[in-house]
């Protein structure tokens, strides 16, 4: 991992330097626990700062949207799917970004971490081999990092970067070994009461901060439908309809155009599970229209396309 | 008054005499957050733990509040009526809150409550009926740094009483004559214990690693530090969600709404968020902090240096450090005041 942090700085500096680039999008070293913080490096000294770890968990194509210049980003395979999805939304032109592709490690979830020490304060968690070494004032353990890595890893379909300028250190396993049509598989058990009663139960805490809305990628609109207000589409209170409201209406928006980055469920600060609904929208779209977001530049959509005979889902 | 002592298995004193007037909250784990619960027995008190996830700010300034309820038939011989919201029936106390968030409410006092024409009769309503029992920290938080803004883990301001872990038995202080009352006849600590408390504080106060300094900012003109170079770079990775100001036990900014179904209706307000575009947009389409960057700045500045011009030097600030742990791009407010406040040195 401390290899692949050097080597994508020393690109960055290279990049900075001959000027192919005005700036290199990527993460520096954090200030808390298990938190690296996206950074944007514009000469090559800054680019020194930049840094590699199972703990970047921000998705940084939404760093590429309305930024002019060229710029260099580091992305693994579902950021990179997310990029492919901005240039088909004609979001970002594939002319002014350099992908310095890598492949995903596995990223940690803070929170399953943070279970493991319930009366603890974490002071410092990093990767030594196989382990996370967790450190508190007086303590030191080690967790697997395979135990504790974000559940849309463990599902997922493409480690590493499936379109980039350049690939930066070694192509790796492709998945992360789970089967991702299962996610969604529960909600089909269900009767309907049970799925509102699940529905429901998944998004009681949340606090309309809108983190998760914010961090994806996907969420680029210059007013949101929750943020219009003639009409006014959803109220702005903590009453549980709007709650809901926004949360369904947000999924649906992202159905088809969703490459499961998990970086909404590591944003929310009250650990909702976002996925619940994204990941059947998404194997619904798997099912119907044999689609998978982000994998290439060619095919259309199957939500930005009409079809006679698309199919007719109940 | 002296310093009283109870054996922590024989607290339930305290709250028997709290019980009848009192509805008691406190801090209790629900999975893996703290959160604020009713309590009614000593024995649900949580005794290790950093701080709630949520700040105790909704007690007094609900997320959601309903300010009145109105109807607006025209039929009816009564025409438009408003009819206003029940005040809290019951007193509350609030058990184990943690000095800084007891801070947070004397700062906010002075915002809701600043003199007798702009009382802000929710806020005061609840604020009087509540008594605040707090706990001193004894093992501050990495992210910790009260003891920078005019605070500190044993910190008094706003509390009615203080309550010190000593192990097998608590220290009580009383503070406010409530608090006092309400301790007058339990029995005293002696000379030890009493210094046992006092050892706890400054190792608290010692352990406390972050201590951003503030000085510069305050000598520093506010158009300056408004137009610093800072502002361009800090808040590019900001993402504009609302955790940082939801999360703080002093951000108290809302937004007013009428909801009605035919003629009737609720008017309630919301807490809002100066991170949001929407938080400023005027009906003529005009953004006066249209920007990323005019929304980090106005959060930052309103802390550090708005707030203290206009409140007599109290700071928008109580170090509890929830901002920058919860925020999801690690904007980390202790290096934001460091910014500001070393520029401020360079000029």
């Amino acid at each position: 991992m401390k290899e692949m942090a050097e080597q994508i700085r020393t690109r960055a500096r290279e990049l900075l330097s001959q000027g192919r680039v005005d700036c290199v999008i990527g993460y520096r070293k954090g200030s808390v626990p298990m938190q690296e913080q996206p950074f944007i490096a514009y000469t090559p000294e800054e680019a020194d700062q930049l840094t590699w770890s199972v703990f970047c968990t921000s998705n940084l194509a939404n760093f590429l949207i309305k930024r002019p210049g060229k710029k260099a980003v580091v992305a693994q395979g579902c950021i990179s799917r997310s990029i492919v999805g901005l240039i088909k939304e004609n979001q970002v032109n594939r002319e002014d970004v350099y992908i310095l592709g890598v492949h995903s490690p596995g990223m940690v979830d803070a929170g399953k971490v943070r279970d493991r020490f319930p009366d603890r304060v974490l002071h410092q968690v990093y990767l030594e081999g196989e382990d996370l070494v967790v450190k508190g004032r007086d303590f030191t353990e080690r967790v697997p990092h395979k135990e504790v890595k974000r559940n849309n890893c463990y599902t997922c379909t493409h480690r590493n970067a499936v379109i980039y300028d350049e690939f930066i250190g070694e192509k790796g396993q492709e998945t992360g070994g789970g089967n991702i049509d299962k996610v969604a598989a529960p909600w089909d058990r269900l009767e309907p009461g049970q799925r509102w009663e699940k529905f429901t139960s998944n998004f009681k805490d949340c606090i309309r901060c809108y983190a998760c809305r914010n961090v994806c990628p996907l969420c680029y609109c210059d007013v949101c439908f929750v943020d219009e207000h003639n009409p006014q589409w959803c109220g702005k209170g903590q009453e549980e309809t709007d709650i809901y409201t926004f949360h369904i209406l947000r999924a649906f928006h992202c159905a088809g155009r969703c490459t499961d980055c998990g970086a909404c469920e590591s944003a929310c600060p009250v650990g909702i599970k976002m996925r619940a609904l994204t990941s059947k929208l998404e194997f619904d779209v798997r099912q119907n229209y044999d689609y998978s977001p982000g994998l290439d530049m060619e095919s259309i959509p199957p939500l930005s396309n009409y079809k006679k005979d698309d199919p007719e889902i109940n | 008054m002296s310093d009283k002592v109870l054996q922590k298995n024989d607290l339930d004193r305290l709250l028997d005499r709290l019980r009848s007037e009192y509805q008691m909250y406190a801090p209790a784990r629900q999975g893996p957050s703290v959160v604020w619960k009713k309590a009614d027995q000593a024995k649900e008190l949580l005794w290790e733990f950093s701080n709630t996830d949520m700040s105790p700010k909704s007690f007094f300034f609900p997320q959601t509040e309903c300010l009145m309820h109105f109807k607006n038939d025209t039929r009816d011989s009564q025409g438009m009526v408003m009819q206003e919201e029940q005040a809290l029936e019951q007193k509350q106390a609030l058990l184990g809150i943690r000095p800084c968030d007891a801070k947070a409410f004397v700062v906010l006092d002075r915002v809701f409550c600043r003199d007798e024409t702009s009382c802000d009769p929710y806020w005061q309503d609840k604020r009087e009926k509540t008594l605040l029992i707090g706990l001193a920290c004894k093992d501050p938080c990495p992210t910790c740094f009260c003891t920078a803004v005019h605070c500190g883990p044993h910190n008094r301001e706003g509390l009615d009483m203080l309550m010190i872990d000593l192990g097998e038995q608590v220290l009580l202080k009383g503070i406010t004559p409530k608090g006092e009352e309400i301790l007058s006849d339990f029995p005293e600590a002696d000379k030890e214990q009493t210094e046992q408390a006092r050892e706890q504080k400054e190792q608290a106060e010692r352990s406390i690693a972050s201590s951003p300094a503030m000085d510069n900012i305050e000598s520093r003109k506010v158009l300056e530090l408004y137009e610093s170079g800072m502002w361009d770079r800090m808040p590019e990775t900001c993402i504009n969600c609302g955790i940082c100001t939801f999360y703080c036990p002093v951000c108290h900014c809302f937004d007013i709404q009428d909801e009605n179904q035919g003629d009737y209706g609720q008017r309630i307000r919301n807490w809002d968020t100066c991170m949001s575009w929407l938080f400023t947009q005027h009906t003529s389409g005009h953004n006066p902090r249209g920007t990323k960057k005019d929304r980090v700045r106005q959060r930052f500045m309103h802390k550090f240096k708005y707030m203290p011009i206009k409140l007599a030097g109290a700071l928008g600030c109580v170090g509890c450090g929830r901002c920058t742990q919860k925020c999801p791009v690690n904007i980390d407010v202790r290096e934001v005041i460091n910014q500001m406040n070393q520029e401020a040195a360079v000029e």
